[in-house]
């Protein structure tokens, strides 16, 4: 396939592009996206300082407002935390854990969702319905008790917050895959792939799985700015990520204290932050579903 | 019909029945349970004890059944931190969150079903355009930080709300609520908003779609056709119409407003089960944790199973679909 045919107007690509194109807010709204995603890889490089290197932290510049100086020279444009820290540095370190933990957990509950909701819709009968009575336990219960529920029995940590998130969104990809695999399966193409004698696997994957892949790209997006979001609460209210592992929520429960003695910055950067984050995420996603198919509905 | 109830009802206890071993599991096979029964600064005698009368050197289905017995007797275990009955401390924190949840509900309500009518009669406009880019902030914003924002603006820098407890209480009709008095409702006004925001964003959207699928519908041509004013049109045949849905999801929406009270209470420091709950995790308070998942889970399972009934009255297509 050349690039060409890649970005053509009837091509998936081509079609998410133009559509995105044609709202100013949606541009806006993917260039946020790029620019945070972009921030958090090379996050190290852009950084003045390591916010966990303890070497360079000085205990006298703690709780310094926005643009002060610190004893050697270095300017703190969004200022300092209790520890001294950096703020502009910490939450870039903390957009890496929040962006890596939600898009993480997104992919692999895509994956796990998509394979589950395939085998459900091709197969049918006894698998199906067990595969859909877990969805509809899954779908019934609201995320946010649910991953309350895991953490509270399991205790804190990286991973445990990852699988709790990889736990609640798994049935939604399941659910979207097997409605949109259950129109492709009648149709002519695969009866004509299964007349060729092409394996099973390869039907799922090479066939159906691509015709299915609009409604998946919505439901991702969304969907990452929905774990974003979640661990951030979960971080806030102490059950999520530990103090080492410090994500955007975590910064903004550091300086939920100091919000009422006046020092607002150190948790209200990092809330735009991520509420930036979520929004575009969002929007982008808003948009994509209205682009690939209006008739979707809304929630 | 009854056979509908009676299905649903026995998956809602199949439902309950798989979250109570769950929890089980969770507490008794993946931890060790005498560790999260048993106070950490208990002495060995007390341990042993304590191992012996909870059973825990039996098997572990016999000790499951001892789980389910005592559970469904109402016995959950006691609170380590205030030596009472752990279902207890649960129940008497419950009309907090109760009131905190309705008082959001009706607040998402009020709000969300004018804006998203005017959205939906007037797709595409700047009001539209307004609107809904609003509703999508309003699902981005984490519901801590929004409550954080309320309180710094509207209690630090503008002094004008309370921002923690519940206030004083008034009893009326013999319930005791902070609905009666005026300190009550300051103190609800600011959590109940932090609680509504996000459900606010639903029934905006819910609505718009609903108006939006409707308008083009016969009936609308009709009745405008009869020469019946628009104003009827819209608040009466097309309203009944968008009501169905929004009840469903107004009410699969409760349990998730209890469950996102939990939020909502821990930073404006209201006394409900949520705050119970996050207080009991840091406490290390296991027997608390335990009985609010099981309450929670069962009211929920409640809420749903009362919901489907409901729909079912509204919506005969449902329990025909369920009966195939």
């Amino acid at each position: 396939m050349t690039a060409r045919a890649l970005f053509a107007e009837d091509m998936l690509l081509g079609r998410l592009l133009t559509g995105i194109g044609r709202s100013p807010k949606a541009v806006v709204a993917a260039v946020v996206c790029i620019i945070l995603l972009f921030a958090a890889v090379i996050g190290p490089y852009l950084t003045p300082q390591n916010p966990f290197d303890l070497a360079v932290l000085d205990i006298l510049d703690s709780k310094l407002p926005p643009g002060s100086q610190s004893m050697d020279g270095m300017n703190y444009w969004l200022g300092t935390d209790g520890q001294g820290r950096d703020m502009f540095s910490a939450m870039i370190y903390g957009l890496r854990t929040s962006l890596g933990v939600g898009v993480f957990s997104g992919i692999v509950a895509l994956l796990v969702g998509t394979v589950l909701g395939l085998i459900a819709a091709y197969f049918g009968g006894r698998i199906d319905t067990l595969i859909m009575r877990i969805v509809d336990l899954m779908l019934g219960f609201p995320t946010i008790l649910v991953a309350l529920m895991l953490l509270a029995l399991l205790g804190q940590g990286l991973w445990k917050v990852i699988f709790a998130l990889i736990l609640v969104q798994w049935a939604t990809f399941a659910r979207a895959v097997r409605s949109a695999a259950l129109v492709e399966k009648n149709k002519d193409y695969v009866e004509a792939a299964v007349t060729l004698g092409i394996g099973t696997p390869r039907i799922l994957i090479g066939h159906i799985l691509p015709n299915c892949l609009p409604p998946l790209i919505v439901i991702g997006m969304l969907q990452v700015a929905n774990a974003i979001s979640a661990e951030a609460t979960l971080s806030f209210l102490g059950i999520g990520l530990p103090i080492t592992e410090p994500s955007l929520g975590l910064l903004i429960a550091n300086g939920y204290q100091l919000l009422m003695s006046g020092e607002y910055w150190i948790s209200v950067y990092p809330g735009v932050l991520l509420l930036m984050l979520v929004f575009s995420i969002n929007i982008v996603g808003d948009r994509l579903r209205e682009v690939l198919n209006p008739r979707l509905g809304e929630r | 019909m009854t056979v509908f109830v009676i299905r649903r009802f026995l998956q809602s206890i199949a439902v309950l029945c798989v979250t109570a071993v769950i929890v089980f599991i969770g507490i008794y096979a993946i931890g060790d349970p005498a560790e999260m029964l048993i106070s950490p600064d208990a002495s060995q005698a007390e341990r042993a004890q304590v191992v012996a009368s909870l059973g825990l050197d039996k098997p572990l289905w016999e000790q499951f059944f001892t789980f389910a017995w005592n559970a469904l007797h109402g016995d959950l275990g006691r609170s380590f931190v205030f030596n009472r009955p752990s279902i207890a401390l649960i129940f008497e924190r419950l009309p907090a969150t109760l009131e905190l949840t309705l008082t959001g509900l009706v607040f998402a309500l009020v709000l969300g079903i004018p804006l998203g009518l005017l959205s939906g009669l007037k797709p595409n406009t700047a009001t539209d355009e307004v609107i809904m880019t609003g509703s999508i902030l309003g699902f981005s914003l984490p519901s801590f930080w929004q409550g954080m924002m309320l309180i710094m603006i509207f209690s630090v820098w503008l002094g004008w709300l309370p921002s923690t407890g519940r206030g004083q209480m008034g009893e009326f009709l013999g319930i005791r609520s902070s609905l009666f008095t005026l300190d009550g409702l300051t103190h609800l006004i600011l959590p109940a908003i932090n609680l509504s925001l996000f459900k606010l964003s639903l029934v905006i959207r819910l609505t718009r779609t609903g108006v939006r699928e409707t308008m083009p519908l016969d009936f609308v041509k009709f009745a405008r056709a009869k020469g019946i004013s628009e104003r009827r049109i819209v608040f009466v045949h097309v309203f009944k119409n968008i009501l169905i849905p929004l009840i469903t999801v107004i009410g699969l929406e409760l349990g998730s407003m209890l469950a996102f009270a939990v939020v909502t209470e821990t930073i404006f420091a209201w006394p409900g089960i949520g705050k119970l709950l996050i207080d009991s995790i840091m406490r290390l308070d296991r027997p608390v944790v335990v009985a609010y998942l099981l309450v929670i889970v069962s009211l929920f399972i409640f809420i749903n199973f009362v919901v489907d009934v409901l729909y079912s009255l509204v919506d005969p297509r449902v329990r025909l679909g369920g009966a195939q």
